[in-house]
Protein backbone atom coordinates (compact mmCIF):
# COMPACT_ATOMS: atom_id res chain seq x y z
CA UNK A 1 0.00 0.00 0.00
CA UNK A 2 1.00 3.61 -0.46
CA UNK A 3 3.11 5.78 1.79
CA UNK A 4 1.49 8.59 3.78
CA UNK A 5 0.88 11.63 1.58
CA UNK A 6 1.31 14.67 3.85
CA UNK A 7 -1.25 17.34 2.98
CA UNK A 8 -3.91 19.03 5.07
CA UNK A 9 -7.39 17.86 4.14
CA UNK A 10 -10.69 16.98 5.83
CA UNK A 11 -9.99 13.31 5.09
CA UNK A 12 -6.56 13.47 6.72
CA UNK A 13 -8.11 15.00 9.81
CA UNK A 14 -10.73 12.28 10.26
CA UNK A 15 -10.34 9.88 13.16
CA UNK A 16 -8.43 6.77 11.99
CA UNK A 17 -11.26 4.59 13.26
CA UNK A 18 -13.67 6.37 10.93
CA UNK A 19 -11.38 5.76 7.99
CA UNK A 20 -10.84 2.11 8.89
CA UNK A 21 -14.57 1.57 9.14
CA UNK A 22 -15.10 3.47 5.90
CA UNK A 23 -12.69 1.16 4.10
CA UNK A 24 -14.61 -1.80 5.46
CA UNK A 25 -17.88 -0.29 4.23
CA UNK A 26 -16.41 0.21 0.77
CA UNK A 27 -15.25 -3.40 0.59
CA UNK A 28 -18.66 -4.69 1.64
CA UNK A 29 -20.41 -2.36 -0.81
CA UNK A 30 -18.21 -3.54 -3.68
CA UNK A 31 -19.07 -7.16 -2.99
CA UNK A 32 -22.76 -6.37 -2.67
CA UNK A 33 -22.74 -4.48 -5.98
CA UNK A 34 -23.93 -6.48 -8.99
CA UNK A 35 -25.22 -3.97 -11.49
CA UNK A 36 -24.05 -0.89 -13.30
CA UNK A 37 -25.80 1.56 -10.98
CA UNK A 38 -24.15 0.11 -7.89
CA UNK A 39 -20.78 0.61 -9.55
CA UNK A 40 -21.61 4.13 -10.61
CA UNK A 41 -22.48 4.88 -6.99
CA UNK A 42 -19.21 3.37 -5.78
CA UNK A 43 -17.28 5.34 -8.40
CA UNK A 44 -18.93 8.54 -7.26
CA UNK A 45 -18.02 7.74 -3.64
CA UNK A 46 -14.37 6.82 -4.34
CA UNK A 47 -13.68 9.79 -6.62
CA UNK A 48 -15.56 12.07 -4.26
CA UNK A 49 -13.30 11.07 -1.37
CA UNK A 50 -10.19 11.40 -3.55
CA UNK A 51 -11.23 14.93 -4.51
CA UNK A 52 -11.76 15.91 -0.86
CA UNK A 53 -8.51 14.23 0.28
CA UNK A 54 -6.38 16.38 -2.06
CA UNK A 55 -4.23 13.35 -2.95
CA UNK A 56 -3.56 13.60 -6.72
CA UNK A 57 -5.40 10.94 -8.76
CA UNK A 58 -2.15 10.19 -10.60
CA UNK A 59 -0.51 9.34 -7.29
CA UNK A 60 -3.30 6.91 -6.45
CA UNK A 61 -3.26 5.29 -9.88
CA UNK A 62 0.45 4.58 -9.40
CA UNK A 63 -0.61 2.41 -6.47
CA UNK A 64 -2.37 0.11 -8.93
CA UNK A 65 0.88 -1.02 -10.55
CA UNK A 66 1.63 -3.91 -8.17
CA UNK A 67 -1.81 -5.45 -8.73
CA UNK A 68 -1.78 -5.24 -12.52
CA UNK A 69 -1.05 -8.96 -12.94
CA UNK A 70 -3.81 -9.97 -10.61
CA UNK A 71 -6.08 -7.67 -12.57
CA UNK A 72 -5.14 -9.19 -15.97
CA UNK A 73 -5.46 -12.67 -14.55
CA UNK A 74 -8.99 -12.16 -13.31
CA UNK A 75 -10.04 -10.35 -16.48
CA UNK A 76 -8.78 -13.16 -18.72
CA UNK A 77 -10.38 -15.87 -16.64
CA UNK A 78 -13.73 -14.15 -16.57
CA UNK A 79 -13.54 -13.31 -20.24
CA UNK A 80 -12.98 -16.86 -21.49
CA UNK A 81 -14.65 -19.00 -18.88
CA UNK A 82 -18.10 -17.46 -18.58
CA UNK A 83 -21.03 -19.21 -20.27
CA UNK A 84 -23.65 -17.27 -22.18
CA UNK A 85 -24.39 -15.79 -25.57
CA UNK A 86 -21.38 -16.51 -27.76
CA UNK A 87 -20.01 -13.55 -29.66
CA UNK A 88 -16.71 -14.82 -31.05
CA UNK A 89 -15.40 -18.37 -31.20
CA UNK A 90 -12.13 -19.79 -32.48
CA UNK A 91 -10.48 -23.13 -31.64
CA UNK A 92 -11.16 -23.74 -27.92
CA UNK A 93 -11.61 -20.07 -27.03
CA UNK A 94 -14.92 -18.38 -26.94
CA UNK A 95 -15.93 -14.96 -25.85
CA UNK A 96 -19.43 -14.37 -24.56
CA UNK A 97 -21.35 -11.18 -23.93
CA UNK A 98 -21.72 -12.10 -20.25
CA UNK A 99 -18.00 -12.75 -20.07
CA UNK A 100 -17.19 -9.27 -21.26
CA UNK A 101 -19.60 -7.67 -18.80
CA UNK A 102 -18.40 -9.76 -15.91
CA UNK A 103 -14.68 -9.24 -16.56
CA UNK A 104 -15.13 -5.49 -16.87
CA UNK A 105 -17.11 -5.34 -13.63
CA UNK A 106 -14.56 -7.56 -11.88
CA UNK A 107 -11.73 -5.28 -13.00
CA UNK A 108 -13.62 -2.21 -11.81
CA UNK A 109 -14.33 -3.86 -8.48
CA UNK A 110 -10.66 -4.73 -7.94
CA UNK A 111 -9.50 -1.27 -8.99
CA UNK A 112 -11.88 0.44 -6.56
CA UNK A 113 -10.85 -1.96 -3.83
CA UNK A 114 -7.18 -1.10 -4.21
CA UNK A 115 -7.88 2.60 -4.60
CA UNK A 116 -10.00 2.65 -1.46
CA UNK A 117 -7.49 0.86 0.72
CA UNK A 118 -4.55 2.89 -0.56
CA UNK A 119 -6.55 6.03 0.17
CA UNK A 120 -6.58 4.86 3.78
CA UNK A 121 -2.79 4.59 3.95
CA UNK A 122 -2.28 7.79 1.94
CA UNK A 123 -4.29 9.82 4.43
CA UNK A 124 -3.36 8.10 7.71
CA UNK A 125 0.07 7.83 9.34
CA UNK A 126 1.11 4.35 10.54
CA UNK A 127 0.93 5.62 14.12
CA UNK A 128 -2.62 6.84 13.73
CA UNK A 129 -3.49 3.51 12.14
CA UNK A 130 -2.16 1.54 15.11
CA UNK A 131 -3.93 3.89 17.52
CA UNK A 132 -7.14 3.47 15.54
CA UNK A 133 -6.81 -0.31 15.46
CA UNK A 134 -6.06 -0.41 19.18
CA UNK A 135 -9.08 1.63 20.15
CA UNK A 136 -11.38 0.33 17.43
CA UNK A 137 -10.69 -3.32 18.29
CA UNK A 138 -10.73 -2.79 22.04
CA UNK A 139 -13.91 -4.86 22.35
CA UNK A 140 -11.83 -7.94 21.47
CA UNK A 141 -10.25 -7.70 24.94
CA UNK A 142 -13.40 -9.36 26.23
CA UNK A 143 -12.37 -12.55 24.43
CA UNK A 144 -8.80 -12.18 25.76
CA UNK A 145 -7.16 -10.84 22.60
CA UNK A 146 -4.20 -8.69 23.79
CA UNK A 147 -5.15 -5.72 21.61
CA UNK A 148 -2.96 -3.15 23.38
CA UNK A 149 0.08 -5.42 23.23
CA UNK A 150 -0.37 -6.04 19.51
CA UNK A 151 -0.71 -2.33 18.85
CA UNK A 152 2.42 -1.62 20.93
CA UNK A 153 4.36 -4.29 19.02
CA UNK A 154 3.23 -2.82 15.74
CA UNK A 155 4.29 0.72 16.61
CA UNK A 156 7.67 -0.45 17.93
CA UNK A 157 8.19 -2.49 14.77
CA UNK A 158 7.48 0.63 12.72
CA UNK A 159 9.97 2.64 14.78
CA UNK A 160 12.75 0.06 14.37
CA UNK A 161 12.38 -0.66 10.66
CA UNK A 162 14.68 2.19 9.56
CA UNK A 163 17.19 1.33 12.30
CA UNK A 164 17.36 -2.31 11.24
CA UNK A 165 17.62 -1.34 7.56
CA UNK A 166 20.60 0.85 8.42
CA UNK A 167 22.11 -1.94 10.46
CA UNK A 168 21.67 -4.43 7.59
CA UNK A 169 23.51 -2.05 5.34
CA UNK A 170 26.35 -1.67 7.87
CA UNK A 171 26.73 -5.42 8.39
CA UNK A 172 26.65 -6.00 4.65
CA UNK A 173 29.47 -3.52 4.12
CA UNK A 174 31.48 -4.98 7.00
CA UNK A 175 31.12 -8.51 5.61
CA UNK A 176 31.90 -7.36 2.08
CA UNK A 177 35.07 -5.73 3.39
CA UNK A 178 36.07 -9.13 4.75
CA UNK A 179 35.51 -10.82 1.42
CA UNK A 180 31.87 -11.91 1.60
CA UNK A 181 30.18 -12.02 -1.78
CA UNK A 182 26.46 -11.25 -1.89
CA UNK A 183 26.06 -10.84 -5.64
CA UNK A 184 27.46 -13.70 -7.71
CA UNK A 185 26.32 -17.30 -8.00
CA UNK A 186 23.00 -19.04 -8.38
CA UNK A 187 19.99 -18.84 -6.14
CA UNK A 188 21.28 -21.36 -3.59
CA UNK A 189 24.67 -19.72 -3.33
CA UNK A 190 23.07 -16.33 -2.89
CA UNK A 191 20.82 -17.69 -0.17
CA UNK A 192 23.84 -19.20 1.57
CA UNK A 193 25.69 -15.91 1.31
CA UNK A 194 22.93 -14.32 3.37
CA UNK A 195 23.81 -16.36 6.46
CA UNK A 196 26.72 -14.13 7.56
CA UNK A 197 24.33 -11.21 7.15
CA UNK A 198 21.31 -12.64 8.95
CA UNK A 199 23.06 -14.13 11.97
CA UNK A 200 24.59 -10.86 13.24
CA UNK A 201 21.41 -9.00 12.32
CA UNK A 202 19.29 -11.32 14.42
CA UNK A 203 21.69 -11.20 17.36
CA UNK A 204 21.66 -7.43 17.28
CA UNK A 205 17.87 -7.33 16.98
CA UNK A 206 17.52 -9.50 20.06
CA UNK A 207 19.97 -7.32 21.98
CA UNK A 208 18.02 -4.22 20.99
CA UNK A 209 14.77 -5.86 22.03
CA UNK A 210 16.19 -6.69 25.43
CA UNK A 211 17.58 -3.15 25.88
CA UNK A 212 14.31 -1.60 24.82
CA UNK A 213 12.29 -3.82 27.15
CA UNK A 214 14.48 -2.70 30.05
CA UNK A 215 14.18 0.97 29.07
CA UNK A 216 10.39 0.63 28.83
CA UNK A 217 10.22 -1.02 32.22
CA UNK A 218 12.38 1.72 33.70
CA UNK A 219 9.80 4.18 32.43
CA UNK A 220 7.01 2.43 34.31
CA UNK A 221 5.57 0.50 31.37
CA UNK A 222 3.32 -2.23 32.71
CA UNK A 223 0.93 -3.07 29.89
CA UNK A 224 -2.22 -1.28 28.85
CA UNK A 225 -4.00 -1.13 32.21
CA UNK A 226 -4.20 2.27 33.85
CA UNK A 227 -2.49 3.91 30.92
CA UNK A 228 -3.55 7.33 29.70
CA UNK A 229 -3.04 8.72 26.22
CA UNK A 230 -1.12 11.81 25.21
CA UNK A 231 -3.09 12.00 21.98
CA UNK A 232 -6.42 10.32 22.72
CA UNK A 233 -8.72 9.58 19.81
CA UNK A 234 -11.95 11.54 19.92
CA UNK A 235 -14.79 11.57 17.41
CA UNK A 236 -15.70 15.03 16.16
CA UNK A 237 -18.57 16.40 14.12
CA UNK A 238 -16.82 15.55 10.86
CA UNK A 239 -16.50 11.93 11.99
CA UNK A 240 -20.19 11.71 12.81
CA UNK A 241 -21.05 13.19 9.44
CA UNK A 242 -18.72 10.68 7.76
CA UNK A 243 -20.42 7.78 9.53
CA UNK A 244 -23.78 9.12 8.38
CA UNK A 245 -22.60 9.29 4.78
CA UNK A 246 -21.21 5.77 5.02
CA UNK A 247 -24.50 4.29 6.16
CA UNK A 248 -26.35 6.26 3.52
CA UNK A 249 -23.96 4.92 0.90
CA UNK A 250 -24.31 1.35 2.08
CA UNK A 251 -28.11 1.59 2.22
CA UNK A 252 -28.26 3.07 -1.29
CA UNK A 253 -25.96 0.32 -2.54
CA UNK A 254 -28.14 -2.43 -1.08
CA UNK A 255 -31.31 -0.74 -2.31
CA UNK A 256 -29.93 -0.49 -5.85
CA UNK A 257 -29.09 -4.16 -5.81
CA UNK A 258 -32.49 -5.28 -4.59
CA UNK A 259 -34.60 -2.91 -6.68
CA UNK A 260 -32.81 -3.19 -10.00
CA UNK B 1 18.73 8.58 55.14
CA UNK B 2 19.42 9.88 51.64
CA UNK B 3 17.42 9.45 48.51
CA UNK B 4 19.31 6.30 47.56
CA UNK B 5 20.96 4.13 50.14
CA UNK B 6 22.36 0.65 49.86
CA UNK B 7 23.31 -1.61 52.71
CA UNK B 8 25.67 -4.51 52.12
CA UNK B 9 24.35 -4.79 48.56
CA UNK B 10 25.53 -7.96 46.82
CA UNK B 11 24.40 -9.19 43.43
CA UNK B 12 25.33 -12.50 41.86
CA UNK B 13 25.00 -13.36 38.22
CA UNK B 14 24.25 -17.06 38.21
CA UNK B 15 24.93 -19.19 35.16
CA UNK B 16 23.03 -22.42 34.87
CA UNK B 17 23.91 -25.44 32.78
CA UNK B 18 21.38 -27.51 30.78
CA UNK B 19 20.04 -29.27 33.88
CA UNK B 20 19.40 -25.97 35.68
CA UNK B 21 22.31 -26.64 38.01
CA UNK B 22 24.50 -23.77 39.06
CA UNK B 23 27.65 -23.77 36.97
CA UNK B 24 29.13 -20.45 37.87
CA UNK B 25 28.40 -17.68 40.33
CA UNK B 26 29.76 -14.29 39.42
CA UNK B 27 29.71 -11.63 42.11
CA UNK B 28 29.07 -8.50 40.07
CA UNK B 29 28.55 -6.31 43.12
CA UNK B 30 29.78 -7.14 46.60
CA UNK B 31 29.01 -5.51 49.95
CA UNK B 32 28.38 -2.06 48.58
CA UNK B 33 27.31 0.66 51.02
CA UNK B 34 26.50 3.99 49.50
CA UNK B 35 24.30 6.86 50.60
CA UNK B 36 23.25 9.61 48.21
CA UNK B 37 21.56 12.74 49.47
CA UNK B 38 18.78 14.64 47.70
CA UNK B 39 20.14 17.25 45.28
CA UNK B 40 23.64 15.82 45.04
CA UNK B 41 25.58 15.23 41.83
CA UNK B 42 27.29 11.92 42.37
CA UNK B 43 29.55 10.15 39.88
CA UNK B 44 30.33 6.46 39.87
CA UNK B 45 33.59 5.67 38.13
CA UNK B 46 34.96 2.33 37.16
CA UNK B 47 36.52 0.47 34.26
CA UNK B 48 34.56 -2.13 32.25
CA UNK B 49 33.34 -4.99 34.39
CA UNK B 50 33.76 -3.14 37.69
CA UNK B 51 30.07 -3.61 38.50
CA UNK B 52 29.02 -0.01 38.06
CA UNK B 53 26.20 -0.80 35.61
CA UNK B 54 24.89 -3.57 37.85
CA UNK B 55 24.87 -1.11 40.73
CA UNK B 56 22.98 1.42 38.59
CA UNK B 57 20.27 -1.10 37.72
CA UNK B 58 19.61 -1.62 41.43
CA UNK B 59 18.76 2.03 41.84
CA UNK B 60 15.39 1.70 40.15
CA UNK B 61 14.66 -1.92 40.87
CA UNK B 62 15.52 -3.28 37.43
CA UNK B 63 17.67 -5.72 39.38
CA UNK B 64 16.94 -6.87 42.89
CA UNK B 65 19.76 -7.53 45.36
CA UNK B 66 20.86 -11.11 46.02
CA UNK B 67 21.81 -10.00 49.52
CA UNK B 68 21.47 -6.72 51.36
CA UNK B 69 18.98 -3.95 50.76
CA UNK B 70 18.50 -0.91 48.53
CA UNK B 71 16.27 1.94 49.66
CA UNK B 72 14.98 4.43 47.12
CA UNK B 73 13.45 7.44 48.85
CA UNK B 74 12.81 5.26 51.88
CA UNK B 75 11.22 2.38 49.92
CA UNK B 76 12.77 -1.07 49.90
CA UNK B 77 13.34 -2.12 46.27
CA UNK B 78 12.24 -5.66 47.09
CA UNK B 79 8.75 -4.40 47.89
CA UNK B 80 6.80 -5.38 44.75
CA UNK B 81 3.93 -2.99 45.45
CA UNK B 82 6.27 0.00 45.48
CA UNK B 83 7.82 -0.90 42.12
CA UNK B 84 6.11 1.78 40.04
CA UNK B 85 6.63 4.42 42.72
CA UNK B 86 10.34 3.55 42.83
CA UNK B 87 10.75 3.77 39.06
CA UNK B 88 8.96 7.09 39.14
CA UNK B 89 11.30 8.40 41.83
CA UNK B 90 14.51 7.23 40.18
CA UNK B 91 14.48 7.58 36.41
CA UNK B 92 17.11 5.91 34.29
CA UNK B 93 18.91 6.87 31.08
CA UNK B 94 20.80 4.14 29.26
CA UNK B 95 23.87 3.92 27.07
CA UNK B 96 22.42 3.28 23.64
CA UNK B 97 20.24 6.21 22.54
CA UNK B 98 18.43 4.20 19.85
CA UNK B 99 17.37 1.36 22.10
CA UNK B 100 15.53 3.47 24.64
CA UNK B 101 13.34 5.62 22.41
CA UNK B 102 9.96 3.96 22.03
CA UNK B 103 7.86 6.25 19.82
CA UNK B 104 8.44 7.39 16.24
CA UNK B 105 7.87 11.06 17.10
CA UNK B 106 10.00 12.97 19.63
CA UNK B 107 7.13 14.47 21.64
CA UNK B 108 5.29 11.15 21.82
CA UNK B 109 8.38 9.51 23.24
CA UNK B 110 8.67 12.14 25.96
CA UNK B 111 5.02 11.48 26.76
CA UNK B 112 5.55 7.71 27.06
CA UNK B 113 6.50 7.70 30.76
CA UNK B 114 3.61 9.90 31.93
CA UNK B 115 1.23 7.83 29.79
CA UNK B 116 2.34 4.72 31.63
CA UNK B 117 1.84 6.44 34.97
CA UNK B 118 -1.73 7.38 34.07
CA UNK B 119 -1.19 11.13 34.06
CA UNK B 120 -4.19 13.04 32.56
CA UNK B 121 -3.81 14.17 28.95
CA UNK B 122 -3.56 17.96 29.51
CA UNK B 123 -0.93 17.43 32.22
CA UNK B 124 1.10 15.19 29.85
CA UNK B 125 1.22 17.99 27.28
CA UNK B 126 2.37 20.49 29.90
CA UNK B 127 5.14 18.17 31.05
CA UNK B 128 6.22 17.37 27.49
CA UNK B 129 6.44 21.07 26.64
CA UNK B 130 8.47 22.00 29.70
CA UNK B 131 10.80 18.98 29.52
CA UNK B 132 11.60 19.48 25.84
CA UNK B 133 12.28 23.12 26.68
CA UNK B 134 14.58 22.15 29.55
CA UNK B 135 16.79 19.95 27.35
CA UNK B 136 16.64 22.43 24.45
CA UNK B 137 14.86 20.11 22.02
CA UNK B 138 11.59 22.01 21.53
CA UNK B 139 12.41 22.72 17.89
CA UNK B 140 12.50 19.00 17.11
CA UNK B 141 9.29 18.01 18.86
CA UNK B 142 7.54 16.60 15.81
CA UNK B 143 10.61 15.08 14.13
CA UNK B 144 11.41 11.42 13.91
CA UNK B 145 14.11 10.28 16.37
CA UNK B 146 15.93 8.64 13.47
CA UNK B 147 16.82 12.04 12.06
CA UNK B 148 18.54 13.23 15.26
CA UNK B 149 22.21 13.02 16.22
CA UNK B 150 23.33 10.79 19.09
CA UNK B 151 23.57 13.70 21.53
CA UNK B 152 20.12 14.95 20.56
CA UNK B 153 18.63 11.48 20.96
CA UNK B 154 20.18 11.21 24.40
CA UNK B 155 18.71 14.60 25.35
CA UNK B 156 15.29 13.35 24.20
CA UNK B 157 15.79 10.29 26.40
CA UNK B 158 16.62 12.58 29.34
CA UNK B 159 13.48 14.62 28.64
CA UNK B 160 11.50 11.38 28.58
CA UNK B 161 12.77 10.52 32.05
CA UNK B 162 12.23 14.07 33.35
CA UNK B 163 8.61 14.01 32.21
CA UNK B 164 8.01 11.43 34.94
CA UNK B 165 9.13 14.12 37.43
CA UNK B 166 11.65 11.95 39.23
CA UNK B 167 13.61 13.15 42.24
CA UNK B 168 16.67 11.43 40.96
CA UNK B 169 18.04 10.46 37.54
CA UNK B 170 20.52 7.64 37.10
CA UNK B 171 22.53 7.88 33.89
CA UNK B 172 24.26 4.65 32.92
CA UNK B 173 27.18 5.64 30.66
CA UNK B 174 25.02 8.09 28.71
CA UNK B 175 27.94 9.38 26.64
CA UNK B 176 29.73 6.13 25.79
CA UNK B 177 28.35 6.02 22.24
CA UNK B 178 28.53 9.74 21.48
CA UNK B 179 31.05 11.96 19.72
CA UNK B 180 32.79 14.70 21.78
CA UNK B 181 30.22 17.32 20.76
CA UNK B 182 27.34 15.08 21.79
CA UNK B 183 29.05 14.30 25.10
CA UNK B 184 29.38 17.98 25.95
CA UNK B 185 25.70 18.57 25.07
CA UNK B 186 24.52 15.78 27.31
CA UNK B 187 26.77 16.70 30.24
CA UNK B 188 25.74 20.35 30.10
CA UNK B 189 22.07 19.32 30.12
CA UNK B 190 22.63 17.03 33.08
CA UNK B 191 24.44 19.69 35.08
CA UNK B 192 21.71 22.23 34.39
CA UNK B 193 19.06 19.83 35.65
CA UNK B 194 21.05 19.37 38.81
CA UNK B 195 21.69 23.06 39.40
CA UNK B 196 18.40 24.59 38.26
CA UNK B 197 15.85 21.92 39.13
CA UNK B 198 17.65 20.35 42.07
CA UNK B 199 17.31 16.84 40.63
CA UNK B 200 19.71 14.35 42.17
CA UNK B 201 22.06 13.07 39.47
CA UNK B 202 23.95 9.79 39.56
CA UNK B 203 26.29 9.65 36.61
CA UNK B 204 27.89 6.29 35.83
CA UNK B 205 30.87 6.63 33.53
CA UNK B 206 34.43 5.67 32.81
CA UNK B 207 35.43 9.08 31.51
CA UNK B 208 37.30 10.98 34.20
CA UNK B 209 36.79 14.41 32.62
CA UNK B 210 33.04 14.03 33.06
CA UNK B 211 33.18 13.76 36.81
CA UNK B 212 35.32 16.75 37.82
CA UNK B 213 32.18 18.81 38.48
CA UNK B 214 30.55 16.15 40.64
CA UNK B 215 29.92 16.76 44.35
CA UNK B 216 31.11 13.33 45.24
CA UNK B 217 32.69 10.34 43.46
CA UNK B 218 32.56 6.63 44.11
CA UNK B 219 35.20 4.55 42.36
CA UNK B 220 34.23 0.95 41.79
CA UNK B 221 36.57 -1.97 41.28
CA UNK B 222 35.75 -5.68 41.15
CA UNK B 223 32.24 -5.08 42.42
CA UNK B 224 33.30 -3.07 45.45
CA UNK B 225 33.63 0.59 46.28
CA UNK B 226 37.38 1.15 46.11
CA UNK B 227 37.47 4.91 46.75
CA UNK B 228 35.05 7.57 47.84
CA UNK B 229 35.35 11.34 48.12
CA UNK B 230 35.22 14.72 46.44
CA UNK B 231 36.89 15.09 43.02
CA UNK B 232 39.85 16.81 44.71
CA UNK B 233 40.33 13.95 47.14
CA UNK B 234 40.03 11.31 44.44
CA UNK B 235 42.20 12.93 41.79
CA UNK B 236 45.04 13.67 44.16
CA UNK B 237 45.62 9.90 44.40
CA UNK B 238 46.90 9.47 40.87
CA UNK B 239 48.87 6.28 41.60
CA UNK B 240 45.88 4.52 43.10
CA UNK B 241 43.59 5.49 40.20
CA UNK B 242 46.09 4.03 37.78
CA UNK B 243 46.15 0.84 39.78
CA UNK B 244 42.37 0.68 39.28
CA UNK B 245 42.92 0.96 35.52
CA UNK B 246 41.36 4.40 35.19
CA UNK B 247 42.69 7.20 33.02
CA UNK B 248 43.47 10.33 34.97
CA UNK B 249 42.83 13.60 33.03
CA UNK B 250 46.02 14.57 31.21
CA UNK B 251 46.50 17.85 33.02
CA UNK B 252 46.08 16.21 36.43
CA UNK B 253 48.65 13.59 35.55
CA UNK B 254 51.10 16.19 34.26
CA UNK B 255 50.75 18.18 37.48
CA UNK B 256 51.27 15.01 39.48
CA UNK B 257 54.48 14.16 37.66
CA UNK B 258 55.77 17.72 38.03
CA UNK B 259 55.04 17.71 41.74
CA UNK B 260 56.98 14.47 42.13
CA UNK B 261 59.94 16.27 40.60
CA UNK B 262 59.64 19.06 43.14
CA UNK B 263 57.55 21.70 41.38
CA UNK B 264 55.40 23.30 44.12
CA UNK B 265 51.87 22.62 42.84
CA UNK B 266 48.73 21.92 44.89
CA UNK B 267 47.90 18.21 45.23
CA UNK B 268 44.92 18.26 42.92
CA UNK B 269 44.64 20.13 39.65
CA UNK B 270 41.57 19.35 37.56
CA UNK B 271 41.59 21.73 34.61
CA UNK B 272 43.99 23.63 32.37
CA UNK B 273 43.10 27.06 33.75
CA UNK B 274 44.04 26.14 37.29
CA UNK B 275 47.20 24.43 36.05
CA UNK B 276 48.36 27.48 34.11
CA UNK B 277 47.65 29.72 37.08
CA UNK B 278 49.62 27.58 39.50
CA UNK B 279 52.54 27.10 37.12
CA UNK B 280 52.83 30.87 36.71
CA UNK B 281 52.72 31.33 40.47
CA UNK B 282 55.35 28.66 40.99
CA UNK B 283 57.68 30.36 38.50
CA UNK B 284 57.17 33.78 40.08
CA UNK B 285 58.33 32.44 43.41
Amino acid sequence: MGQYYPVQSPVHKLDPRTKLFGTLVLIVALFVADNLFCYLLAAAAVFGIIAVSKVPVKHILKGLKPVIFLLLFSVIFNLFLTDGRVLVQFWIFRITWEGIVRSVLMAVRLIFLVMGTSLLTFTTTPNQLTDGLEKGLRFLKVVRVPVHEFAMMMSIALRFIPILVEETDRIMKAQTARGADFESGGLIRKAKALIPLLVPLFISAFRRASDLAMAMEARCYHGGDGRTKMKPLRYRTADRAAYGLMFLFLAADVALRILL
Amino acid sequence: MGIIKTEDLTYNYIRLDEDDKIREVNEAVKDVNIDIRQGEFVAVLGHNGSGKSTLAKHMNALLLPSEGTVWIDGRDSKDGDALLAIRQTAGMVFQNPDNQIVASVVEEDVGFGPENMGVPTEEIWKRVDSCLEAVGMSAYRSSSPNRLSGGQKQRVAIAGVMAMEPKCIVLDEPTAMLDPGGRREVLRTVRELNEKKGITIILITHYMEEVIHADRIYVMDQGQVAMEGTPEEIFSQVEKLKELRLDVPQVTELAHELRKKGVPLSPCILDEKQFVKEILEARAR
